[in-house]
């Protein structure tokens, strides 16, 4: 056992503090909104999960809910928020919109959030029951302790290159 | 109730009515574009008709008959609760460019949004509206979407995902 | 050096400083307030020119929610329409199947014909729905100005009404339960005494609202003499439903141009005086109670029947002669593949919508599909006035006065 035992576990607990302490900003456009709105409200309640507080600046946030249908208009706007949240940021796609564009597939809307921003989890549904969203919401939570999240892979690549590059990266037989 | 309402209007209109036709109890008068804006501010302002209520203004693309285009103004009259429809019918010039009508921007503050929408979505321009620019879909787009000849599904998105974004 | 002057501290009638006291000059500052915002309604961007606090000019661009209701529904049947339409005002989603299911029927001319029991029904959810609606325009308005609890307690009453309109349609929101010609299903056994069991927990609701916030001071504050509009400017805009009626022109669509059995009953219709937000505060708040009353009376007048007319070109075959007659298949078929055959022509049916007169125009060529639907939106012409309401005013009044249009944004872009 080696420096590896401590810094895996010390990976583990800050995910662990990571995945019961998200600060959601929800991106609201449609209906969804409604069932996001009832998710945090007190029958269905998102405090549980430590996602209770939602920041409403995209600096002060690490989750992103995309909640509802994107259109073509709002795509420069949803990118632009996504690049102004700081390092590391998860996704969720929250109904059917926002996953593939649901039953809009017309001039004007974009056929689902993922062809601008990457998405972790996609919560189909229209709208999603609360029960479907708590679902999704804890599969984040494992993404998110596995070190699964899209931008924790890409991450843990770009270490894994540099390390390579700089010679010092054993890999194990 | 509507039936006074339109036999007074036609009184009134005189020589611009095309037609008119009622169906199901809704009363139509169709005239010519150019006379749209006038025969608007007579119904408007006659005591007896009184339409000072603008419910909903809209446009109506039947491809591949002329005219072209129906430009569709629902009225009603909070005085007497009277409804009516008025049509004008608006050609689509030979040259390819934008069909135009009159604009009821002076009658109505609602005209406004209304107009902006239809220049929006069927490429009909007013004349005489102060901001006509896109209200719906956004600048960089290209087309008149609701017209008949643009296919539903033609994307033409602003942001895309790089791809080198893994 | 500029010489001191002497300043008072402590709260200062802001008339009591004089233009030249002013030692800061401002000068216009163009602010963005995003298509993305924590106002809860809708997703409107307000370009704002700024001097200190004041807006000197504004430019609402909405837009950012176009899902082109009107092309897909000219790709589609005009059942299929139903479930676009759930999506246009989308917290009052039973008013929006009702008013285009009665559109569609006046264009086939069988209005009249449609049963009774199924006209009540259709009365019955879609006061429901209005309930929904204010209680959400409530909640969310209340909670903008930071109001955070009564968020909760309208919400809270909002699941009740959402868990039966479940139990009926199968969707807590997006319902899709009015068909051309009738309703999806029937009540379940249920429904009424579960429904009238709610009356007393939502007007304990309401009354827990209204007893928190009508003599708090910052509520009122915020929302008395904000938002103004004159009635003639309204009339203009081209505005209908609470908003008109804050203004204190008594137009409502169910008693104007009665449509089902909304003659049947004995409501009230209230109407403010002022137009400012605190008056389209309350006047949402007694349209709720008021549509508790009609619930009421149509609870004791609703007869038994059926809920479906009987007319083969138009209704769906009982699933029974679907799966064992050649004729129901067929006929089952036909009607779903091509849609309900409707003459040629072109209406435009009106009902009172959660924010206004809900107006569809439909245009049929005789196939199954409409050739043109187009739905006026009380929000979109709602909204047209947002700039004239919030000009030369602070910025912290964009927000009471935004939440109180209530614009959906399902509705506003379509």
């Amino acid at each position: 056992m080696g420096l590896e035992f401590y810094t895996t576990r010390l990976a583990d607990a800050v995910n662990w503090a990571r995945k019961y302490s998200l600060f959601q900003y929800p991106f609201v456009t449609a209906c969804c909104g409604m069932e996001f709105m009832a998710v945090w409200a007190p029958k269905y309640d998102v405090a549980r999960f430590g996602a209770e507080f939602p920041r409403f600046s995209p600096r002060q946030a690490d989750l992103l809910i995309v909640v509802g249908t994107i259109t073509e208009r709002q795509g420069p706007v949803l990118r632009r928020i996504y690049e102004q949240m700081c390092e590391p940021k998860w996704t969720v796609a929250f109904g059917v919109c926002a996953s593939t564009g649901g039953f809009y597939q017309n001039y004007s809307t974009m056929p689902g959030a993922d062809q601008c921003i990457p998405i972790d989890v996609y919560i189909p549904g229209c709208p999603p029951r609360p029960e479907q969203v708590l679902d999704g919401l804890m599969m984040l939570q494992d993404k998110i302790q596995e070190k699964r999240g899209f931008v924790q892979v890409r991450e843990r690549r770009e270490h894994d290159e540099l390390l390579k590059a700089k010679g010092k990266l054993k890999v194990l037989p | 109730m509507s039936v006074e309402a339109l036999n007074r209007a036609k009184e009134l209109l005189g020589a611009a009515v095309v037609s008119t036709h009622s169906y199901r109890g809704d009363d139509t008068i169709v005239v010519d574009a150019p006379d749209a804006a006038k025969a608007l501010k007579t119904l408007r302002d006659d005591p007896e008709v009184a339409m000072n209520f603008l419910s909903d203004l809209t446009a109506v693309d039947y491809f591949g008959r002329e005219p072209r285009f129906e430009v569709v103004y629902h009225l009603r009259s909070f005085k007497t609760g009277a409804r009516l429809r008025l049509k004008a019918t608006v050609a689509e010039p030979e040259d390819g460019s934008n069909p135009t009508c009159p604009s009821a921007v002076e009658l109505w503050a609602s005209a406004n949004w209304f107009e902006r929408e239809i220049w929006d979505l069927y490429g009909i321009k007013f004349t005489g509206h102060p901001d006509l620019r896109r209200i719906l879909m956004y600048e960089e787009f290209v087309g008149h979407p609701l017209r008949k000849d643009y296919p539903k599904e033609k994307r033409q998105p602003l942001v895309r995902r790089p791809p080198d974004e893994v | 050096m500029a010489e001191t002057k002497k300043m008072t501290l402590g709260i200062q009638d802001v008339a009591d400083l004089e233009a030249d006291d002013d030692p800061m000059p401002t000068e216009p500052m163009t602010l963005n307030m995003g298509p993305s915002h924590p106002a809860m309604h809708g997703t409107v961007r307000v370009i704002l020119t700024v001097e200190g606090e004041t807006v000197k000019d504004a430019d609402v661009q909405v837009g950012y929610l176009h899902r082109c209701f009107e092309k897909e529904s000219e790709h589609a049947t005009y059942t299929q329409v139903f479930p676009y339409t759930d999506r246009l005002n989308y917290v009052s989603p039973m008013l929006n199947n009702v008013g285009y299911a009665l559109a569609v029927e006046k264009l086939l001319g069988i209005v009249e014909k449609i049963p009774e029991r199924a006209q009540y029904i259709r009365v019955i959810v879609g006061e429901l729905s209005r309930i929904a609606d204010h209680l959400t325009c409530m909640s969310a308005g209340a909670m903008e100005l930071g109001a955070m609890t009564i968020y909760f307690w309208g919400i809270k009453a909002r699941e009740w009404i959402w868990e039966l309109l479940e139990e009926l349609s199968g969707a807590r929101m997006t319902h899709s339960y009015v068909r051309v010609g009738g309703l999806a299903y029937d009540l379940t056994p249920d429904f009424i005494p579960k429904v009238r069991a709610l009356f007393p927990k939502i007007n304990t609701v309401l009354k827990d609202i209204e007893d928190s916030l009508y003599e708090n001071r910052i509520f009122r504050d915020r929302m008395d003499g904000t938002g103004l509009i004159s009635q003639e400017r309204a009339l203009s805009y081209g505005w209908t439903g609470p908003a008109l009626r804050s203004t204190g022109i008594d137009y409502d669509v169910r008693k104007a141009h009665p449509y089902l059995v909304y003659d049947r009953f004995d409501f009230d219709v209230p109407v403010g005086s002022k137009g400012d937000n605190f008056d389209r505060y309350i006047v949402r708040m007694e349209e709720a109670r008021q549509s508790i009353r009609i619930l009421e009376q149509a609870f004791d007048q609703i007869p038994e029947g059926p809920v479906c007319l009987d007319d083969p070109r138009i209704i769906l075959p009982p699933k029974p002669a679907v799966y064992n007659t050649i004729e129901g298949m067929i006929s089952h078929f036909k009607i779903i593949v091509d849609g309900v055959k409707v003459p040629p022509g072109e209406i435009y049916s009106f009902t009172e919508g959660g924010n206004g007169e809900l107006g569809f125009y439909i245009v049929s060529d005789g196939t199954g599909r409409p050739y043109k639907c187009r739905v006026r939106g009380p929000c979109f012409i709602i909204t047209s006035a947002l700039q004239e309401m919030i000009v030369n005013r602070p910025i912290a009044d964009i927000v009471p006065t935004f939440d109180m249009m209530n614009m959906i944004g399902g509705e506003c872009d379509r």
